[in-house]
């Protein structure tokens, strides 16, 4: 088991990871996807060649490398801390995808949507204050 | 938009699922102590060899798979903060599957996050 303080600066320092990589990667798989284009229609043979041109797309693939990084610090941080806290605490990704898609993707944001980002940003900060742990968990 | 209510359905459900599945897995391996390398690995091993833990990926491949398809159709700008609102599912089932206990101060935090959705869906330009 590790400290009070121990538990909150790994899972604050595992957060940090995740929301700084998986903005990344989502970016790379918009942009991926804004190459391969839209899906036609649900026909069997529409959906494969709609995947399949997602998946020769060097672009995704960047972009789901760094979502398996991702996911890596996900499972780490949940084999400690609540999945009720670090779900609502990594929506801070929904500042860097705004500010990623703003200047990396020339997308336009409106402010009624930064005002949405900001409560966001909000709310992660009241799930920052309370436990990350409110059950009894092993160490591994 | 029928096309586009059901991807985000597809997202939001078994995504959701997937992941409190996954929580669970996590759990049942054990606080993770030791960041080498080879550790991770270990603790990541464990949790591949259970059930929960396929079941999860599965569920969450759905939502994925979903997920780029609706980026084919909307703006990344839009689609992800979109999504958030499987925050507040999230919490309702890490409350009622995994028992955790939420406070008023985590539900307040989560009722923000969804406050912040809808003014993102508002403002989808």
């Amino acid at each position: 088991m590790t400290s009070p303080q121990g538990l909150h600066l790994k899972t604050i320092i595992l957060i940090l990871i995740m929301v700084s990589v998986a903005p990344l990667g989502d970016t790379f798989l918009g942009k991926g996807m804004k190459q391969v284009g839209a899906l036609g229609s649900w026909a069997p043979a529409s959906l494969f060649h709609f995947f399949f041109r997602a998946f020769t797309s060097g672009t995704i693939w960047i972009g789901i490398g760094l979502l398996l990084t991702f996911f890596v610090a996900y499972l780490l941080v949940l084999s400690w801390a609540d999945y009720s806290y670090v779900l609502p605490a990594s929506s801070i990704s929904s500042l860097m995808i705004a500010l990623l898609a703003h200047f990396v993707l020339h997308e336009t944001v409106t402010p009624t949507r930064w005002a949405g980002v900001g409560f966001i940003c909000v709310g992660v900060f009241a799930v920052g204050r309370t436990q990350p742990r409110t059950t009894e968990h092993r160490s591994c | 938009m029928l096309k586009a209510a059901i991807l985000y359905f597809l997202i939001v459900v078994p995504g959701t699922a997937g992941e409190i599945c996954m929580s669970h897995t996590m759990k049942t391996v054990g606080e993770v102590v030791d960041f080498r390398p080879h550790s991770i690995a270990l603790a990541i091993g464990r949790a591949m060899k259970l059930r929960s833990f396929w079941i999860g990926i599965l569920m969450m491949a759905t939502g994925f798979f979903a997920l780029l398809g609706m980026l084919s159709v909307a703006k990344v700008s839009f689609v992800f903060p979109a999504t958030a609102l499987s925050y507040a599912v999230g919490t309702l089932g890490g409350r009622l599957f995994l028992g955790e206990r939420v406070t008023p101060q985590r539900w307040f935090g989560v009722l923000m996050v969804c406050i912040g959705v809808a003014l993102v869906a508002i403002g989808k330009g």
